[in-house]
């Protein structure tokens, strides 16, 4: 009897809910809005249950931890053994300056050192560019030659930290400079840990600093994974980023397409350069952004692991399972900060990473409060680095694995984002891949209206942001904000001559003419690349002996 | 060969990107609000220098220039295009938008930028300062829709009526 009655209970669904409990409720008091979605515009069910996941089979969709899919996770232990790695990214100024952070920040607590560069170094020109005027050392560091490479890592040992650069175009002159800088350490290549962005696809799709065409950059891109799998065996060669996606405006689930269809882009080339892909895949790491949405975006990251590992096992035949498991770096959303209100960005930013860790990410940027006004002061980022902190230290989330797994809602949305994204990436495999898809102006296209449509919602109050469209304040809140003093450029600007004037002009002149020679051929880039940099030539004069062979890249000029 | 005259044709206004940075998402955004409020809108693309925009509004033949800037160069790039403005004699107003501080949008003013938009600006707002503030230019003719509030012609009319209830 008692068991027939406990049956009973259980058969109620969904369906007698919404007729017997929730209609009458509904009718004396409705929703507070007529539909509900994420901040992309997903549509949200009101109530996720054993309904929703009817057919899921938990060994199929999560697998366990460090095991395949690698839904709850690329390593077994996640945070029980080792927390994420804190890594703020920082770089302003002279190299001097940025070193001074750089020791500031780890003796703080930091665990690795991630450089900003500033726009002439991240666009291949020289701080003597005409049209570098005004933007030396403003939005991060500036880098001409070596010798300011030098100055960067000074009295930082390269083979104990692990150090991000975030560069893309010139990425492999940076590298080589990174190298160099190593090997005057006396550090052993083979121990150099870290990882350089270089992923030029979203460059075209989304953070436009770019300088050679698609294709001659994926073959420098190859070279460098060549060169790095034997010299440099634990680089990671690629940061495939979705973060500079979702900035320009898309959606979560296209932020997750546009950057794994990027990663199959670069495995496609690499394996079509005759690389194994077991040889390389291991080292590819990814960096997503952590939005404002906190389940969208746990859903994104555990979704980016199961596509990741399918794609790798089953479409490269990959056999080691290091090359199926994501790794990734996250930052929170820097377009989710407001100037209005610059208090209120730090509890939007401890919400973020509670997201990106809940997400399973190896290792997090945490904007600073002030970074829509300028590039942080020395508070703010404690702050941003504090929060981190708390969240690792004090909150508990890190002492068990995945703890979202099997919540009907998580679980339904990870695999709607699945499906919205494996969508758009067949989609640009009809166009023959992503760089097809990227010369026919597709993703631009598709970011671009994404975020027109973002804009409208917000001017219509149909989306909040806290301080802009609701709740605002007339009065301004006083913060400080970091000053670049404009000397910098003349600074940089004769700190160049200098080396200029003072390098040996014979060998200066041979490195650049080998490059040139081994560029028309298809030769490995690299070695040439870093005998330029050890004769001291400026990363202008790299790239422009480059282009001479390479060629320019210039956008198509649509803004819809 | 475009028809003038009639007073109602529509406003040419060029959005530029000046500068190296990659962020041109407002820059898109504020081209097609404007397109959309119908006015004519004339797109740079990036990384273009003063040069290169004052080039491009001259022989466009533009009623004003919009300039999106979020590098932090804004006090070089802004003066940069006005000097350059001025050495061709062409009275094109400029105004713009971008992560610039309060105290810089202050000066910036001062050396003749008409209006700053900065985070958190809608894009109505901006439509309708256009609307109220930038008219067709004959040949020649200072481009700025007189005030009637102004008392009198003024090398670097002022904006300041709107854009100090902006700033927060």
């Amino acid at each position: 009897m008692k068991r027939e009655s406990d049956l009973a209970v259980r058969r109620r669904t969904r369906r007698d809910w919404e007729e017997e409990t929730l209609r009458p409720a509904l009718a004396r008091s409705p929703e507070r809005l007529p539909e509900f979605t994420t901040l992309s515009s997903m549509p949200i069910e009101r109530l996720y249950t054993a309904e929703d996941l009817e057919g899921w089979d938990p060994d199929e969709k999560l697998g366990l931890p460090g095991e395949y899919p690698y839904t709850r996770g690329p390593y077994p232990s996640m945070y029980r053994g080792r927390l994420w790695t804190m890594r703020q990214f920082s770089g302003f100024g002279t190299a001097r300056d940025t070193n001074r952070r750089y020791r500031y920040l780890l003796d703080h607590g930091q665990t690795g050192l991630s450089v900003a560069f500033d726009m002439p170094t991240l666009m291949g020109l020289d701080p003597d560019d005409p049209r570098a005027l005004g933007e030396v050392g403003r939005e991060g560091v500036a880098i001409a030659t070596l010798a300011d490479m030098e100055a960067l890592f000074e009295g930082i040992p390269l083979a104990e930290v692990s150090t991000s650069m975030t560069i893309n175009a010139p990425a492999a002159v940076l590298l080589a400079m990174y190298l160099a800088v190593a090997r005057r350490q006396k550090a052993d290549w083979k121990q150099l840990r870290g990882t350089i962005q270089n992923d030029i696809l979203k460059e075209y799709i989304a953070q436009k600093e770019w300088i050679f065409p698609p294709r001659p950059s994926l073959r420098i891109i190859v070279d460098m994974i060549a060169f790095c799998t034997e010299q440099v065996p634990n680089w990671n060669t690629i940061s495939i980023s979705g973060y500079h996606i979702r900035e320009a405006g898309s959606t979560a689930a296209q932020e997750l397409a546009f950057t794994l269809a990027d990663g199959i882009g670069y495995v496609q080339a690499a394996v079509d350069a005759g690389l194994d892909v077991d040889s390389f895949a291991p080292r590819l790491s990814f960096f997503f952004n952590s939005h404002s949405d906190f389940f969208e975006e746990i859903a994104k990251f555990r979704a980016a692991r199961r596509i990741w590992s399918k794609v790798m096992r089953h479409r490269f035949r990959a056999r080691d399972p290091r090359s199926w498991a994501l790794r990734t770096h996250a930052q929170t959303a820097g377009c989710s900060l407001t100037a209005q209100q610059p208090h209120n960005n730090v509890v939007r930013v401890a919400l973020q990473a509670l997201s990106a860790v809940l997400g399973g990410t190896q290792s997090l940027h945490t904007n600073s409060m002030d970074e829509t006004l300028g590039l942080p002061t020395e508070k703010a980022v404690t702050i941003a680095l504090r929060t981190q902190q708390i969240l690792a230290e004090e909150t508990g989330i890190s002492s068990t694995i995945d703890p979202l797994a099997g919540s009907y809602f998580v679980e339904s949305l990870t695999d709607r984002m699945e499906r919205e994204a494996l969508d758009l990436i067949d989609a640009i495999d009809r166009m023959g891949g992503i760089v097809p898809a990227i010369e026919q102006g597709f993703p631009q296209r598709e970011i671009a209206e994404a975020s027109f449509r973002y804009q409208q919602q917000i001017e219509r109050g149909e989306k909040t942001m806290v301080g802009v469209n609701r709740y605002t304040e007339d009065a301004g809140q006083a913060i400080e904000v970091l000053k670049i003093p404009p000397s910098v450029e003349g600074t940089q600007v004769r700190r160049l001559g200098q080396v200029r004037r003072t390098r040996d002009p014979v060998a200066h002149g041979r490195a650049l003419k080998d490059l040139v020679d081994a560029a028309g051929t298809g030769a490995n880039l690299m070695p040439p690349i870093l005998r330029a940099v050890e004769a001291y030539a400026s990363l202008g004069e790299i790239c422009g002996a480059l282009k001479t062979i390479l060629g320019e890249y210039h956008e198509e000029k649509t803004y819809f | 060969m475009r028809e003038r005259g009639g007073g109602e044709r529509k406003l040419r206004l060029l959005v530029g990107k000046v500068g190296l940075d990659g962020h041109d998402r407002g820059a898109k955004i504020i081209a097609r609000a404007l397109r959309d409020a119908g006015f004519e809108v004339i797109y740079t693309g990036l990384h273009q220098t003063p040069e290169m925009v004052v080039a491009t509004a001259i022989q466009e033949d533009v009623d004003a220039i919009s300039l999106s800037i979020l590098s932090g160069a804004h006090n070089t790039l802004f003066p940069r295009v006005l000097d350059l403005l001025r050495a061709e004699n062409a009275r094109i107003p400029v105004f713009g938008g971008g992560i610039i501080p309060v105290e810089d949008i202050l000066l910036l003013k001062k050396a003749g930028v008409q209006a700053i938009f900065t985070p958190g600006a809608s894009m109505q707002e901006v439509v309708e300062w256009v609307r109220a503030n930038i008219g067709p230019r004959a040949a020649g003719k200072e481009g700025v829709r007189r005030k009637r509030r102004l008392p009198s012609r003024s090398a670097s009319p002022k904006t300041r009526r709107r854009s100090g209830r902006r700033k927060k």
